[in-house]
């Protein structure tokens, strides 16, 4: 049989339409992308060679204000991280602990992952509509008119009103994820630690923590990619406006490649977002990298143990 | 080891039912518990109970008269307005194509690619693994450019090939690493008996483990189905002519053209939804179950 499985003409049909859709659509247009940032074209006239002149435009250009998007996207990854993986980690820990209907409360914190994100944005823009969206309308009720805002429209508080349903859709997406970590915790465990006295709080932080960090690592490491990657929720609510207050980059290179038809500009913005997503998905497994050994440890010596 | 446990388990339990203290401490944090639970099920299902019940009124009650309670009267035309003036059943029939055929080809393409990877020996299986693995982190996005002008060279903008062809190739790398950990699970003990039997690779591939793959084959379908469903940049950028929109394109000029109407706008946006809450209700424990796979191990 290994004869049969080592037979080159096999493996090569095998692989075939895969390798070539995989190359022609993902790896060689990467390529392209990074090849032509160091160009000037607008798709129609001859390619100009300029180096690096892009990346120097996009990061000393008041007007096209790359950093702006920048700021933008890492102020949603820090929130990310911050504000919707807490909430998560706290309902998979309560989820976790094994109550009456955990079934229906995983059910329903996880659908919202599953709608459009074009549902969802169109949604919360009747959500946020100044004369009749139910959130002015339940600040007109309770009284505090001050407080009414054209949400998408003002620069001070659009971008804080794009996160909020960027923040609120994907909750239910960590919190399953690390309730699959809770409920992986042999529940012997816990009990053990129990008896000698731990309360609850201390085994949530000596006994659970460690042990779903390879989850958590995988948290943090789709909140900032995918914040870097936002797209969807923002073209659909402000495509980037008002004046560029919740551009993010990639609604900018859209808006360079298809409106402004700056090809090379554009490319440049996603090679920078492609190099980002890599540096952060490997930047994050280092860092949880040297903690990950502590929680293997406490596994060896469970396992040993019996 | 273990008996001293249960007696010391044992133990705690009974000075649990007399320690009154204790239970009403108890009670308390049970009750805590739940009421943080109800707030944030509240929180996620109240805009959509907002979709559902303004896609049922008219402008009157959504702008003033009943905001946020059920509907007075249920205007189903409402539903026959977004299918029919606003073309949803168009754009409906386009989604599923597009993300039928691309489900399809994915799963194909990639349970052969998985099989070459984990069963067939050869060299460089690891490097064309981690290649493959590189479409999970890539964003989608930073290839837009060169597949536009390639799909326009070949003159496919505006068809359903310019849609399926890249959601496919994105689609590869989740459905190569859900199989590979499920085709590692079946034994090889397998393949060789069927080797025995007679049976050739390609026998092997699609009688013996194509049929113990179909739980797999469901995840990595569920996983294509709700990328495709709910892509919005390719096919805003990709398809200008409206009979070949999907859905999420058609609801963005749908909402452009009705702006002064909520009441079918919201029947749109349910029926855009409708599609994915149905598989959700049947197959919520392998959906759910499948994104934890797919996330873990990646």
């Amino acid at each position: 049989m290994d004869k049969m499985y080592s037979n080159k003409l096999t493996i090569a049909l095998l692989l075939l339409p895969a390798v070539i859709l995989f190359l022609g659509i993902i790896i060689v247009p990467i390529i392209m992308s990074t090849y032509y940032s160091f160009f000037d074209w607008n798709g129609i006239t001859d390619m100009k060679f300029i180096a690096f002149d892009n990346y120097k435009e996009l990061f000393t250009s008041k007007t096209i204000n790359f950093k702006q998007s920048l700021l933008n996207v890492s102020l949603l990854a820090v929130l990310s991280v911050c504000i919707q993986l807490p909430i998560s980690f706290g309902l998979a820990l309560l989820l976790g602990k094994g109550i009456k209907g955990e079934r229906l409360f995983l059910s329903i914190y996880f659908f919202p992952v599953l709608i459009s994100t074009v549902v969802i944005g169109q949604l919360w823009l009747k959500i946020y509509n100044s004369d009749y969206g139910v959130l002015n309308v339940a600040i007109r009720a309770l009284g505090f008119k001050d407080f009414e805002q054209s949400w998408l429209g003002d620069r001070k508080v659009a971008l804080g009103a794009c996160v909020v349903p960027i923040l609120w859709q994907y909750v239910g997406y960590h919190m399953l994820l690390l309730y699959a970590g809770v409920k992986g915790i042999p529940q012997d465990l816990r009990e053990a630690a129990m008896i000698d006295g731990a309360s609850e709080w201390q085994v949530n932080r000596h006994i659970v923590m460690p042990l779903v960090k390879p989850v958590l690592q995988v948290s943090v490491i789709f909140a900032v990619t995918g914040s870097l990657k936002a797209f969807d929720l923002i073209y659909v609510l402000t495509r980037g406006g008002p004046a560029h207050a919740t551009e993010v980059p990639s609604t900018l290179m859209i808006s360079m490649l298809f409106t402004r038809m700056r090809y090379g500009m554009g490319s440049a913005i996603a090679t920078i977002l492609i190099i980002l997503c890599f540096a952060f998905a490997i930047i994050i497994k280092k860092v949880f990298r040297t903690e990950e050994t502590d929680a293997k440890s406490i596994r060896k010596a469970k396992a040993s143990k019996e | 080891m273990q008996n001293q446990y249960e007696k010391q388990k044992q133990a705690k339990n009974k000075i649990g039912i007399v320690d009154t203290k204790k239970s009403v401490f108890h009670r308390v944090k049970q009750v805590s518990t739940y009421t943080l639970l109800a707030i944030w099920a509240l929180i996620n299902i109240f805009p959509i109970y907002y979709m559902f019940t303004f896609s049922l009124k008219d402008n009157g009650e959504i702008f003033g008269q009943n905001v946020i309670g059920l509907p007075q009267d249920w205007i189903w035309k409402n539903y026959e307005d977004a299918l029919n003036v606003g073309n949803m059943g168009r754009f409906f029939i386009n989604s599923f194509i597009v993300s039928g055929v691309t489900i399809l080809i994915v799963i194909v393409f990639s349970i052969m690619a998985t099989f070459a990877l984990t069963r067939m020996i050869w060299r460089g299986r690891k490097v064309v693994n981690s290649t493959f693995m590189l479409g999970l982190t890539v964003p989608i996005h930073a290839a837009i450019l060169p597949v536009f002008l390639l799909l326009s060279k070949l003159k496919m903008l505006d068809s359903y090939e310019s849609l399926i062809i890249p959601y496919a190739a994105f689609g590869l790398a989740m459905a190569i690493l859900i199989f590979t950990g499920f085709m590692q699970d079946i034994p090889k003990e397998l393949d060789e008996a069927a080797c025995l039997d007679g049976c050739n690779t390609w026998g092997i591939l699609f009688k013996i483990i194509l049929p113990l793959m179909k739980p797999a084959m469901a995840t990595a379908g569920i996983f294509t189905f709700l990328s495709c469903w709910n892509e919005l940049m390719f096919a805003t950028i990709f398809i200008s002519k409206s009979e070949y929109r999907t859905l999420t394109v058609g609801l963005q000029t749908l909402t452009g053209s009705y702006t002064t109407q909520w009441g079918p706008i919201g029947a749109a946006l349910t029926l855009a939804t409708l599609p994915t809450l149905v598989i959700y209700i049947f197959l919520s424990k392998r959906i759910q179950s499948s994104f934890v796979a797919g996330a873990v191990k990646g």
